[in-house]
């Protein structure tokens, strides 16, 4: 299968006061296209870091990543920011809407950056609030959402421009089981249907359910990788 | 396009914000027009009215006279040479004589200048002609409405003057308040008395000299050796610069109006853009690049300034009209003042004014909001996203 991410002899160092935490310690993974991943740690394993560093949001210190082929520790600001608005759909840990937007011009912005129709980026739209349940919520703006919804409307933007790979940070941490579970229901089947590539960073039983792969991070390393049988 | 589409929402999604920016910064658009425009207005109608009163269309100066030493009088009067004899004969200049002296109403002693001009003169609006009187009884004269109420006077009341000749003899006369005049410009009201030119003449022994020749417009300047022309942008050059010193003291509301737009600008687009870091770190780890961002921002704080002078034109241009139309009364006496200033004062905005103010506001804002966005989006986006300090 055709590999959309390769972490080659990953090391991420932070300064932290005159010296340096080490955060990520020579990882080594592959990603295959239509992978269903979840990285599953204790809390400061490392997870949020990669998810970062795959998704061109940092470098890394040592070693290379590469994603669909380019190299993140190489590229320039255009090239990385070409990469995440054509390819990329980040779920962050803490949501990141954009606070003056509604829920719906947030859902259109990575649409918006990609230039599509009008038309086109409306259906898309309210296509994608249907399947998170937010139909209802569409002019409402993040400070009137409560955690769950604002959860729901930062998934929907990750995913309205069905990117190759969602990078999916703590999806599910505010979310009822129901609609956790409708959720990843609906990932699963874009993922079946698209080929979509899915890296999860959880903690979550809900989640580690789904999961069709996965890696243990400790400490910044990677104690297990293994395959999940169906 | 797209960036126009974001940066609008944007400014709709900020709400009572934006308006209320909006229109703290149309307000600094009107008053910095008005406040220029007064000022303007004020400077042509001190132009206008020193002309109507004193200085016509220039003055020849005598040797070294010098308005602001009295000292320097006697040394700077002359008799009017040839060619603009001539000129005085045809009534296209008008002699003025100038001398000290001291009056004494009611017993009370007060410096004056004495300055003489011709009681049959066109030229200044000085209401000369009740200088004519006759031969017999006080010698008339007229004085400004401040004048008058310095010397306690009113009209008809006489009081003795005393001068020195052009020999330093000291000679006493009486003289009558002939007429009061009301004017806008001090110089010919505050310590001034007017006279008939020839009665000073023959009191101070200097027959046929004179220290200025006001100039009309119908004259042609001449060279002449021991006289200087002064042209009227020369001689109001002083007032001008008082006029604006003045009003720029006086002011303060033009240097408050002025912060007041800066910190509306400064608030809701440079610290804002601070303040919205994390937001721009989203935008960029979404696929925005660091020149749309910046483009983003720059554009939507342009819009502030757009919606700001629409929203200023819509309640500034009524005001404006009426201040232009039917201007401000000032209580206040020119001479009190101590520059020219009329009654009412009248804006004069012209298109330039509100087109230079319009523009400096349009600029400045997209400046704030173009140097603090750029910064910013130069930052790693996990590094903006978590909100680090820059
Ligand atoms: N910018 C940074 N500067 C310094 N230290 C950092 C930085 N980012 C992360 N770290 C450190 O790196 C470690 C890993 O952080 P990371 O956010 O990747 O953990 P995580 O596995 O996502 O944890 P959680 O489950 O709590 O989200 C933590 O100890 C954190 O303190
Ligand atoms: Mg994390």
């Amino acid at each position: 299968m055709k590999s959309i991410v390769e972490v080659q002899q990953l090391i991420k160092k932070f300064p932290v006061g005159n010296g340096f935490f080490t955060a990520l310690n020579e990882v080594n993974l592959s990603f295959a296209e239509g992978e269903f991943a979840g990285l599953v740690g204790p809390s400061g394993s490392g997870k949020t870091t990669l998810l970062n560093i795959i998704g061109s949001l940092d470098v890394p210190s040592e070693g290379e990543v590469l994603v669909m082929g380019h190299p993140v520790g190489k590229l320039t600001a255009a090239q990385a920011a070409l990469l995440r608005k054509q390819q990329l759909g980040f779920i962050f840990q803490s949501y990141n809407l954009l606070p003056v937007y509604t829920v719906y011009e947030n859902v259109e912005f990575p649409l918006l950056l990609l230039d599509l129709p009008a038309s086109e980026r409306k259906q898309r739209v309210l296509e994608t609030l249907e399947w998170v349940g937010l139909t209802d919520k569409v002019k409402s703006r993040p400070a009137a959402l409560s955690g769950g919804e604002c959860q729901r409307v930062a998934i929907a933007r990750a995913m309205v421009k069905r990117p190759a790979l969602v990078l999916a940070d703590e999806p599910t941490a505010n979310l009822d089981s129901e609609n956790s579970h409708r959720i990843l229901q609906t990932m699963l089947k874009l993922n079946e249907e698209l080929k979509t590539s899915f890296v999860f960073a959880t903690h979550d039983e809900k989640v580690i359910s789904y999961l069709r792969r996965i890696i243990r991070l400790q400490d910044g390393k990677v104690v297990a990788d293994e395959l999940v049988n169906l | 396009m797209l960036l126009f589409k974001t940066a609008l929402q944007s400014l709709i999604g900020n709400g009572l914000k934006t308006w209320l920016t909006v229109f703290v910064l149309s307000l600094a658009i009107v008053m910095i027009i008005i406040m220029q425009g007064i000022l303007h207005g004020w400077s042509r109608q001190a132009i206008d009215d020193a002309q109507r009163w004193e200085l016509a269309d220039g003055q020849y100066w005598c040797g070294g006279y010098d308005p602001w030493d009295p000292f320097s009088l006697d040394s700077a009067t002359a008799s009017i040479p040839e060619p603009l004899a001539r000129q005085v004969e045809q009534g296209l200049l008008e002699p003025v004589l100038i001398t000290q002296a001291t009056v004494y109403p009611e017993g009370r002693m007060q410096g004056v200048m004495l300055r003489g001009i011709r009681p049959g003169q066109q030229l200044l609006e000085i209401p000369t002609a009740v200088l004519r009187g006759d031969s017999m009884g006080p010698v008339p004269v007229v004085v400004g409405a401040f004048m008058a109420r310095q010397l306690k006077v009113k009209l008809n009341d006489e009081m003795i003057l005393r001068w020195r000749d052009k020999n330093g003899a000291f000679e006493a006369v009486d003289i009558r308040i002939a007429g009061v005049f009301k004017t806008a410009v001090p110089s010919i009201d505050n310590g001034v008395l007017w006279i008939g030119l020839e009665n000073l003449q023959a009191m101070t022994m200097r027959q046929g000299e004179a220290n200025i020749l006001v100039k009309s417009e119908a004259a042609e300047v001449i060279e002449v050796e021991g006289w200087t022309f002064k042209t009227v942008d020369k001689l109001m050059e002083a007032t001008l610069l008082l006029v604006k010193t003045k009003s720029a003291g006086t002011s303060v509301f033009y240097v408050i109006f002025l912060l007041l737009a800066m910190l509306a600008i400064f608030d809701t687009q440079t610290l804002a853009i601070f303040r919205r870091q994390r937001e721009i770190g989203t935008m960029v780890a979404l696929g925005m690049t660091r020149g749309q961002v910046v483009k983003h921002f720059t554009i939507e704080g342009s819009l502030y300034a757009l919606l700001a002078i629409v929203v200023g034109a819509v309640w500034g241009t009524p005001l404006i009209w009426y201040l232009s139309a039917v201007g401000i009364s000032f209580p206040m006496e020119a001479a009190e003042f101590g520059v020219p200033m009329a009654d009412v004062m009248y804006a004069a905005v012209t298109p330039g004014l509100v087109l230079g103010t319009v523009l400096f506001v349009f600029v400045v804002t997209a400046i704030v909001s173009y140097l603090p966005a750029r910064k910013i989006a130069t930052m790693n986006p996990t590094e903006a996203i978590r909100g680090k300090i820059l």
